[in-house]
């Protein structure tokens, strides 16, 4: 496979999962927006919303006020916000139409209708009571992508290469998620939590889908070190820091069994799995969650880099 | 159809009778259908200098254009005929330029031409062959007379759009294809791919590997670049996917450089090779041209072949068929004034009106004069020129173009057409049956290409 190729469709599974996610964090903004509270914070929730989605630079450099239309336009249909939906189904597109010759059709067809069909809103004409739909959508799409992918594309490199896109970027989601939430989760303000905290912490597993897996899992409340340890730890949820890393070490070995070479991109990986495996969430907080986070989102950043120079993504 | 306008021909029959018995709602509908197919699927001809937003639809048509058993016989003698004696006239252009002592070509109109690539002279491909895939573009002027247009020898495209036709019309009316029995084109990817094994360098001791190098996604017939490398399992590379090391072509992959033996190239001579054609080209590779004329790898079609698909050069058909094969065409040239003859501008002068002016190097439709359908003063406009740059135009008479039932806004109605077959030349000749048809939309209209607004249809060859 070409260089190229690999590049493409690595970053084809990162933007279809990046477009997914800009629409989870939008959902959980939105919903809390929407609820009752007591002074004048309306509006404040949207900043831990754009710096969860690492868009809180370039929305400022454009915008003086968050207003909830102006935030969601940022995030959705911006063209200049390299990581909207927009953005991100565009660039998914321009990588799938350079790589058509590995895309199988329906994974072709389901990105090509993705794009001409969010193309075709107008972000003016979408009211507050649209907006749901449109998240939904959203989400279907990258759903369906993912799904035609899984049913028809070959188990070959052009898998295990879009696999690796997809779990190295649901793994930097979900520790930026925990990176901007972190305060919430921390014991001191577990003590004074209120009914907001409460809010916060379903807003945290709405925003990977798992707020009701999580009361199956753990049979009790929602209690903030469950909560980080249910995202970071716990294998058996597929957004999980841990989950990610189990599907990146075996998209790694696919690959290693396929090309018969083991470049150090894989220790990298499996180092980070071990660590993740053996990790106590105690431990975790008492080092510090915020320290530990960022080191992940580090580690995770580096990966990303090494397979790009073992597997020639630049030639 | 009826193009003789004596009703319909006899090929037609069926697809008549069942044309005759569809309401036209329902042909609408049908064509909506197809439409979204092609939008789905991707199907677009990508406009220059635009984003995605830009990418059309090439119009498509549902009814199709129908050949008789009979009639696809004696076309392909001649384009089998034509294509040999085309690429006799390659090799002896770039080796001994016997036609040109013979004084049956004017030397100077090969060796001024910007056609002609002097770095190919003495080269030797393998088989003797440099153009391996070629369109011709024929009309139909009554029952019994095709024309050819044009040849295109270069990097003729459009053949994706054949395969793609018949693929949306056998899942749209599988029906018509029970009562028709109609020769299938999907073997054209393999015979492809048979074509250009078969060129691979001399003294390889191992299956040739093969890709198909695109100048990128922005193209206009980058889908056909793509539909084709995936039709044939072989990789779509870019120029900088390319690198030529230690005497070989070299592609960059995952696992490290693969060595390239068969190059089938999308892009144009002057972008092969920045040490040799432009050196502004970024689409080409670095040193290619020296490891090609080393025979180490092939390229298909081979540089330097639009000498033979020259619009100058296309009067001189004729003689190089009856120089190379000692035989008559049996396809005919279009009557075509070259304006570099005195007489010839003298006659296209007085008769601008009655012709097609067309620029010696211009194609897809730009650049040419419709004398019949012209106004006062785009005819002025276009004698001013002439006068300017004589040797740059010819001429040829309008064709009484034949036609074929189009679904128009108004109903079913004739249009004029051509036709592009696609025809391979390796180790034997290959020719899929069958090929592009483009349809003018407008009435009248005798303007078929894809960048004037023409359409295309599925071209059925009819078995016996």
């Amino acid at each position: 496979m070409l260089g190229r190729t690999a590049n493409d469709l690595y970053w084809l599974a990162r933007y279809v999962e990046r477009a997914e996610n800009m629409a989870r964090l939008t959902e959980v903004g939105y919903r809390i927006v929407l609820l009752p509270r007591d002074g004048d914070g309306t509006h404040e929730e949207w900043r831990s919303t754009l710096a969860s989605a690492g868009c809180a630079q370039g929305y400022f450099a454009k915008h003086e006020q968050l207003t909830t239309r102006d935030v969601i336009n940022y995030l959705l249909f911006d063209f200049s916000n390299p990581s909207s939906v927009k953005s991100c189904l565009a660039a998914a597109r321009r990588n799938g139409r350079a790589q058509r010759t590995s895309l199988t059709r329906d994974m072709w067809e389901s990105l090509n209708s993705a794009w001409m069909e969010f193309s075709n809103i107008n972000p003016s004409s979408v009211t507050a009571g649209e907006l749901p739909r449109i998240l939904d959508w959203v989400r279907s799409r990258s759903a369906l992508y993912r799904g035609a992918l899984l049913n028809t594309i070959l188990r070959n490199d052009t898998f295990y290469f879009s696999q690796l896109g997809t779990f190295l970027e649901r793994a930097d989601n979900t520790a930026r998620i925990l990176d901007v939430k972190y305060y919430v989760l921390l014991p001191q303000i577990e003590m004074v939590g209120g009914g907001v905290d409460n809010v916060q912490w379903g807003a945290i597993l709405r925003s990977v889908s798992a707020h009701r897996s999580y009361r199956w899992v753990y049979k009790q409340n929602y209690r903030p070190w469950k909560i980080a340890e249910y995202l970071i730890l716990n294998q058996a949820m597929p957004r999980s820091l841990r989950s990610c890393y189990d599907e990146i070490n075996i998209s790694l070995t696919d690959i290693a069994e396929l090309y018969g070479a083991k470049p150090a991109c894989h220790e990298t990986a499996s180092s980070t799995r071990r660590l993740l495996a053996r990790g106590n969430i105690d431990n975790i907080f008492q080092s510090g969650l915020h320290e530990f986070i960022e080191d992940f989102i580090v580690r995770n950043n580096r990966l990303g880099n090494e397979v790009a120079e073992a597997y020639h993504f630049t030639g | 159809m009826n193009g003789t306008g004596n009703g319909v021909r006899a090929p037609y029959h069926a697809v008549s009778e069942w044309l005759g018995t569809q309401p036209l709602d329902g042909l609408k509908q049908k064509l909506l259908e197809a439409e979204t197919m092609f939008r789905r699927t991707g199907i677009t001809f990508a406009v220059y200098g635009s984003e995605e937003a830009a990418e059309r639809l090439i119009p498509f048509d549902i009814i199709p254009r129908i050949i008789s058993a009979e009639e696809w016989r004696r076309l392909t003698a001649g384009i089998e005929q034509r294509v040999r004696a085309l690429n006799a006239f390659m090799y002896d252009i770039y080796h001994r330029q016997e036609i040109l002592k013979a004084g049956k070509v004017p030397e100077e109109l090969v060796i001024a031409n910007s056609a002609f690539v002097p770095e190919m002279m003495g080269v030797e491909p393998p088989l003797g062959i440099y153009s391996h895939i070629i369109g011709i573009d024929i009309v139909r002027t009554s029952e019994n007379d095709f024309f050819v247009l044009e040849d295109n020898t270069r990097t003729p495209s459009g053949v994706s759009y054949m395969l793609e036709n018949r693929e949306t019309m056998m899942h749209m009316f599988p029906d018509l294809f029970a009562k028709n029995r109609v020769a299938p084109v999907e073997d054209y990817p393999e015979n492809l791919l048979k074509t250009l094994e078969s060129v691979a360098p001399r003294g390889l001791d191992r299956e040739p590997t093969i890709a198909l190098l695109t100048p990128g996604q922005y193209n206009s017939a980058y889908f056909e670049h793509s539909f084709l490398a995936d039709q044939m399992g072989v990789e779509l590379v870019e120029g900088h996917d390319l690198t030529v090391i230690d005497g070989s072509l070299q592609m960059k992959t995952t696992q490290g450089p693969r060595q390239i033996d068969v190059l089938y190239r999308r892009i144009d001579d002057d972008f092969l090779d920045p040490l040799v054609f432009r050196a502004d080209s970024v689409l080409g590779v670095p040193g290619l041209f020296d490891l090609y004329r080393s025979g180490r790898v092939t390229i298909v079609n081979a540089p330097g072949g639009g000498i033979a698909d020259d619009k100058a050069i296309y009067s001189y058909i004729p003689e190089i068929i009856k120089f190379y094969t000692g035989r008559a065409p049996i396809l005919q040239n279009v009557p075509t004034y070259n304006c570099r003859r005195p007489d010839d501008l003298k006659y296209v002068l007085e008769h601008l009106s009655e012709l097609v002016v067309k620029e010696v190097h211009g194609s897809g439709g730009y650049g040419m004069l419709v004398g019949p359908t012209a106004s006062g003063a785009e005819i002025e406009a276009f004698r001013r020129k002439l006068e300017a740059n004589a040797s740059n135009y010819i001429a040829q008479p309008t064709l009484a173009l034949s036609t074929c039932p189009t679904l128009v806004e108004a109903g079913v109605a004739p249009r004029h057409l051509d036709l592009r077959p696609f025809v391979l030349f390796g180790d034997e000749v290959r020719l899929t049956a069958g090929g592009l048809t483009r349809v003018a939309l407008r009435a009248g209209s005798l303007v078929v290409n894809s960048s004037q607004g023409g359409g295309t249809k599925d071209t059925w060859v009819l078995q016996d």
